[in-house]
């Protein structure tokens, strides 16, 4: 088979190539197709082969099992080496942060929780921070807990959900996935019992949290978090020392300290190339000073590193989900004194922002008086951390860029926003 | 036909009767073959309905395929901007016959909470015909075995002669649909005036 038509095939699969023009039945209307080929072979500086105009362009996406989403990266290809990657981004803009702007402040909440969409609480977290920083409001001690509670219940959720991908990225179809989900679904028990929905939670207010948890909530999260490093163990029998992921995760997609620091990485991504940076020790919010925990930090920048990372975290978190379990007072959990309807906060703007899952999450809001935000902006981690899948990519080939790309741990939804 | 008593009566003598139309839609309602296709945040919940927990391999649809060509029911699972309607009608038209469609989710169905959005399509149903339609934000996965089920049973009910048959026994009904191009303002054409009736809303007086 040439290449050429190897290349078509893999197009058509990923339902870019050019449809036909006619329906089978050679009645139905369909618009000619976009003019100008959607690939073509284009010589590319940099390589015998490329001067002799021997490459080919690929667009992976935006259907495509394993882009995470609607994402589309154009890949040209030297043989089986990627020259050159291009992400393309847009195609879930769901204007976001204009319809934030066009509501209350209250409004914005359900908002927050389709951004990331498996992260819902530290997304409101960030959102409610930046607004009781902007009106200076302070929430309660027990809504404090609650808070550090469910924001590392929700990194557990996504780390572990993230390495299930990851794995079926790399052709382990369904087992560390299932496993992970087996998990998620204990903790997605947990929200909805806590908060009323399993993914899309709307807990946070600015002030404090919408509902106070049970005891029985608390003493069945104590078992589902005294139980999760079981699940931790048998994940890291099944992965850690997995010589096939070993020899598809280490060396591949390095990314130096210097240009993550330059590029703004943050997050997993940044501390797995040697970075210790994490924003719940370098600047700490909420109650975060009052628990021991230790920040994992990787050496070589490799998916593996990325990989492991993210298992050593889940560690960590547990470990302060059991000390925010013991030490859990009881009181109420809104500030009364904060109001939620006819809110106007001061003039003024605010930044805030937390260690999410996949890095630092912001929400930038700047106040005009008025029960709307004057202007709100989102820093999502994830758009930030995929600008440099080019330099993680170049060189390897379209499995590894695969794989690179689920290490990223994107959601689309908030990287369009 | 026999009746239904009968036929009963004759299957506890272990005599079995049907037809060829009723093996026919047996057979293709048990083996629904979704499109490996996640648009939003309700694809989540379309895995989660695909993992042990919920099993969707219960009901013969755990078969997720990645290419439009191998695969007979769509789960439109999550918001359909206007850059990328195009491209989900473009794999409806790359499925083979016969195809069906789930709209899941309010974005799918209505554009949902993004609805306000100038850049969010206001439902799949402009431009594909959608079979069944699971609300919620997202649905739960039973909701979205119970949009299956009813998917099911209205398959179960087609009739492969007369002029009640399904779409894709026509010859006249298309089974491809206009590809909408990224105009300048919004999707050209905004809808599929063929396809989409919606019902005029009436105040009550
Ligand atoms: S309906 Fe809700 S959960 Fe589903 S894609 Fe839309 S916003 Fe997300």
């Amino acid at each position: 088979m040439s290449r050429q038509t190897e290349g078509q095939q893999f197009a058509s699969a990923l339902g870019m190539g050019n449809a036909s023009p006619e329906g089978p039945r050679g009645d139905s209307p369909v618009l000619p197709p976009p003019a100008g080929p959607l690939y073509e072979a284009k010589p590319k500086p940099g390589s015998a082969r490329a001067a002799e105009g021997e490459t080919l362009e690929v667009a992976v996406g935006p259907h495509h099992p394993s882009t995470h989403g609607v994402f589309r990266m154009d890949v040209v290809l030297d043989g089986e080496r990627i020259i050159s990657l291009k992400p393309r981004f847009g195609y879930l803009h769901r204007n976001h942060e204009k319809l934030c702007e066009g509501g209350t402040y209250l409004m914005a909440i359900p908002y927050t929780d389709r951004l990331d969409y498996f992260c819902s609480l530290t997304n409101n977290w960030a959102y409610v921070l930046a607004v009781e920083k902007l009106a200076g409001v302070e929430a309660p001690e027990r809504a404090e807990y609650l808070r550090v509670i469910t924001a590392e219940l929700t990194r557990l959720l996504n780390h572990s959900c993230l390495v299930g991908f990851l794995l079926q990225d790399m052709g382990a179809m369904g087992t560390p996935l299932m496993y992970a989900f087996r998990e998620r679904e204990k903790l997605v028990d947990l929200f909805e019992e806590l908060t009323g929905a399993r993914m899309m939670c709307n807990y946070m207010r600015f002030g404090g949290c919408r509902t106070d948890a049970s005891a029985g909530w608390l003493e069945r999260t104590r078992r589902v978090v005294d139980d999760f490093p079981r699940f931790l163990d048998e994940f890291e029998d099944l992965l850690t020392s997995n010589e096939i992921l070993l020899a598809r995760t280490q060396g591949v997609g390095k990314l130096s300290a210097e240009l993550a620091i330059n590029a703004g990485v943050t997050g997993p991504m940044l501390r797995a190339s040697g970075v210790a940076y994490d924003i719940r020790k370098a600047a700490p919010y909420g109650i975060y000073e009052r628990f021991a925990f230790r920040v994992p930090v990787g050496e070589h920048g490799d998916v593996y590193d990325r990989y492991m990372i993210r298992m050593l975290e889940m560690r960590e978190s547990v470990r302060i989900l059991k000390q925010a379990l013991k030490e859990i007072p009881e009181g109420p959990v809104l500030n009364p004194k904060a109001r939620r309807r006819n809110f106007r906060p001061p003039v003024g703007e605010a930044y805030g922002r937390l260690e999410a899952p996949k890095g630092e999450l912001g929400f930038y809001l700047i106040s005009d008086g008025s029960p709307r935000p004057y202007r709100f902006r989102i820093r999502a981690p994830s758009f930030i951390n995929l600008t440099i899948l080019e330099d993680m990519c170049l060189g390897h080939t379209l499995q590894d860029a695969v794989i690179i790309l689920g290490s990223v741990d994107i959601v689309m939804g908030e990287v369009d926003r | 036909m026999v009746e239904e008593g009968l036929r009963n009566e004759l299957s506890r003598q272990n005599i079995f009767l049907t037809s060829i139309q009723e093996l026919y839609n047996w057979g293709r309602r048990n083996s629904l073959w979704p499109l490996n296709f996640g648009l939003a945040c309700c694809a989540i919940e379309m895995i989660a309905a695909s993992m042990a927990r919920f099993d969707i391999a219960r009901f013969g649809a755990e078969v997720f395929r990645p290419s439009p060509r191998q695969a007979d029911l769509m789960i439109v699972a999550g918001t359909v901007t206007k850059k990328m309607a195009p491209m989900v009608v473009r794999l409806y038209n790359q499925m083979p016959e016969p195809k069906y469609v789930i709209a899941m989710g309010a974005c799918a169905i209505s554009g949902g909470p993004f609805k306000r959005g100038y850049n969010v399509l206001k439902g799949i149903d402009r431009y594909i015909p959608v079979d069944v339609y699971i609300p919620g934000c997202p649905p739960r996965p039973e909701a979205l075995l119970h949009g299956l089920i009813t998917l099911q049973r209205k398959i179960a009910g087609e009739r492969l002669t007369g002029p009640e048959r399904p779409r894709h026994l026509r010859e006249l009904e298309p089974s491809e649909y206009p590809i909408p191009a990224y105009g300048p303002y919004d999707l050209d054409p905004p809808k599929n005036t063929e396809l989409w009736h919606p019902k005029p809303f009436v105040r009550d007086a």
